[in-house]
């Protein structure tokens, strides 16, 4: 199967909590440990105490991991939501999670200014689910209206129902990537104001609104594809990569995301 | 004979809850007869339609104990009962059969016993607890299932909370749990049980307060309130269960893990409010074998093959704790019981695999590929669980699946129990 690892290289730290005895890989650490090496891809997740309810984890081992077996050193940074944003990262996540977390996530974030800073300098970003809902300009959570980050012009209300199953897309034909494939579990519908590009058309689901799904704007995604999307979108892991390395990525054996992609797409054609 | 005598009768239920309990255990009878599952659910289902108060009036006269929480309470049930017989007859749902209709068809089949230990499903807690009264409940754990329906963990936490509060009932509950400590602290009556926690990732926030869970070795404190860990009566040491009078209870079990440990020494505080002597229980536990299938062992052409099921990333963490060395099969489905959303894998560290013979199969062993590949586990797949036991050298299989895919594995061989 996978390509054996080479010398050197330490597996993202995997879940076990935050505890520090857990995160002692050499290429992971805590924010405020030593600068990150300067030739490193970093790969920032924010929030994992408050935004990780659906394997959002899944998303930095599986960018991590391939960034590792094309020959790129990477680092992997989690950031507790009541610690600073790091300002050296090159992707930046942020994951789903219930009402009360998102809507804590949102104050702190806030308060804090780095993920806005960061974008604003170029950064790339994945944002999912409540993540993505809360990077816009207001979202809902508990019954009330939230301020959201103000990053990006969109904003969330709720639906009438809650979307909960596979969800299909077809990606924006600028972003050349095949069918896009997730499970979404949301009760928010998420309006793009003005300027702003949908990520796909959707074909089975509901995402944004029962016909778009997510946003795409300069290096920013943002999708309702929750917690390891790109488990079985591995093209647009690699699209993340090479916004953040700044040139394209030679392809890698896919053998078994594609079995699976083949697999969840076959499932909705029933 | 007065009015009031000829209306209870027999086993002194009223007869409206004489018809519903003959009705149920029929029905339950017939359910079995055609072979379309144990019976349990349909015939609770059809006793509670004839008297809504049927399980009330069959709790009446028992002292019961009631198990709930995310992971372990068919074993802790079945232990619980086990000690508990140190008294006499008990009534059970060892089946699993863990709402309502399954508490109502156990105690309708069990007919009149003087004891009855339940198993509760998270969410019927407070309903269970109204209908019977219960002498004891124990509260194991609380973290993340089958996420795209269940409530989430601190609502379930405080719906715990508000069941317990104001009840005469002694609550035996997990020390290391903070989800666990925040829903029994406010009780009248707590038994503290250190009975461990693997799985952190749901009790990183405080559900009192939102601030962190602060941890350092087994203890445990909110940064922002007044929550931390209690001072545990009931530990376990080794393969011992140390008592509130610091007496050391040796276990023998046959139930593998440190986490059956746990159980049993839950299941010794629950039965010690009932008046067993730990002493007197410990030969009773280490009868107990296997539950419903889960850790059953079975001899197939050459092969032993031991069962462990994993509903949940907690459980899945336990599993591996359980599993000896030796060839594993991983078994995946994502059906309605199970959950739709396979993310879970990706909370799951399947690391302690690393430098095993793995299997793969199920109806989401594509997911479970994906996810073993990023985890740098070396794995094969395999169409059928037929398949892998001919796929693996004479000797050892541990086998650990997820809800259906553990009982397609158990009807294949001949329902094992």
């Amino acid at each position: 199967m996978s390509t054996e690892p080479t010398s050197g290289y330490a597996p993202p730290p995997e879940p076990s909590g935050f505890a520090p005895a857990s995160r002692s890989g050499p290429r992971h650490r805590a924010a405020g440990d030593d600068p990150a090496s300067e030739s490193a891809l970093r790969i920032v997740w924010l929030c994992p105490d408050l935004l990780s309810t659906y394997g959002d984890r899944g998303n930095m081992l599986i960018l991590a991991r391939r960034a590792y077996v094309r020959g790129i050193p990477v680092e992997t940074i989690e950031v507790r939501s009541d610690e600073p944003v790091p300002q050296e990262g090159d992707i930046y996540l942020l994951g789903g999670g219930e009402d009360g977390p998102q809507a804590l996530a949102a104050q702190r974030l806030n308060a804090n200014q780095g993920l806005h800073r960061a974008v604003a300098r170029g950064a790339t970003a994945l944002v999912v689910c409540a993540g993505y809902q809360l990077i816009g300009t207001s979202f809902f959570a508990k019954g009330a209206k939230c301020a959201g980050l103000g990053i990006l012009d969109i904003t969330s209300d709720r639906g009438a129902t809650r979307a909960v199953g596979e969800l299909a897309s077809e990606a924006d034909p600028a972003l050349n990537l095949p069918t896009l494939t997730g499970f979404e579990n949301h009760g928010g519908r998420t309006h793009l104001g003005p300027g702003l590009t949908p990520l796909a058309r959707v074909t089975t689901g509901v995402g944004n609104d029962g016909a778009t799904e997510g946003v795409w704007h300069g290096k920013i995604i943002g999708t309702y594809m929750h917690g390891p999307v790109l488990a079985r979108n591995p093209a647009l892991a690699d699209l993340l990569i090479s916004w953040a390395i700044g040139s394209p990525v030679a392809p890698i054996d896919d053998t078994w995301p594609n079995r699976l992609r083949a697999e969840r797409l076959a499932a909705i054609r029933g | 004979m007065t009015t009031a005598e000829q209306g209870t009768g027999r086993g002194g239920l009223p007869l409206r809850a004489r018809l519903a309990s003959t009705v149920s255990r029929t029905a339950s009878a017939l359910s079995r007869a055609a072979g379309r599952g144990d019976g349990s659910v349909i015939g609770g289902w059809l006793g509670l339609k004839i008297d809504p108060d049927l399980l009330k009036h069959l709790a009446a006269g028992r002292r019961v104990a009631l198990v709930s929480g995310t992971n372990g309470k068919t074993t802790t049930t079945r232990l619980t009962a086990a000690a508990m017989g140190v008294l006499g007859d008990v009534a059970t749902n060892s089946l699993g059969a863990n709402m309502p209709t399954g508490h109502t068809s156990a105690l309708a089949r069990a007919g009149h016993t003087p004891y009855a230990v339940l198993e509760v499903d998270e969410h019927y807690l407070k309903q269970v607890i109204d209908a019977t009264h219960p002498v004891a409940i124990a509260l194991l754990n609380l973290s993340r299932d089958q996420l795209d329906r269940a409530k989430e963990v601190a609502m379930m936490a405080t719906l715990w909370r508000d069941a317990v509060r104001d009840r005469d009932s002694r609550i035996v509950a997990n020390a290391d749990d903070p989800m666990v400590v925040y829903a029994a602290r406010e009780a009248r009556h707590v038994t503290w049980v250190a009975s461990g926690q693997r799985w952190h990732d749901d009790s990183w926030v405080c559900p009192a307060c939102g601030a962190h869970i602060v941890r350092a070795g087994e203890e445990w404190a909110c940064a922002g309130c007044d929550l931390r860990r209690p001072v545990p009566q009931w530990r376990v040491d080794g393969d011992a269960v140390v008592d509130p009078y610091g007496n050391r209870h040796q276990l023998m079990l046959q139930l593998p893990g440190r986490v059956n440990r746990a159980n049993a020494a839950t299941a010794l505080a629950v039965a010690a409010q009932f008046g067993v002597d730990p002493a007197a229980a410990l030969p009773r536990l280490a009868t107990v074998a296997s539950i419903a299938g889960r850790y059953a062992t079975v001899e197939r052409d050459g092969r032993t093959i031991r069962l462990l099921l994993a509903k949940n990333p907690a459980g899945w963490l336990e599993a591996f704790d359980m599993a000896e060395r030796a060839p594993t099969l991983l078994a995946i489905n994502a059906r309605d019981p199970d959950g739709l959303d396979t993310s879970w894998l990706y909370d799951v560290d399947f690391s302690p695999l690393q430098g095993r013979r793995v299997l793969i199969t199920g109806d989401r062993a594509m997911d479970l590929a994906v996810r073993l590949e990023v985890n740098e586990v070396e794995f094969e797949h395999v169409p059928t669980f037929a398949k892998a036991v001919a796929a693996v050298p004479p000797g050892r299989l541990e086998v650990i699946a997820n809800y259906t895919a553990f009982q397609d594995i158990r009807a294949e061989l001949n329902r094992v129990n």
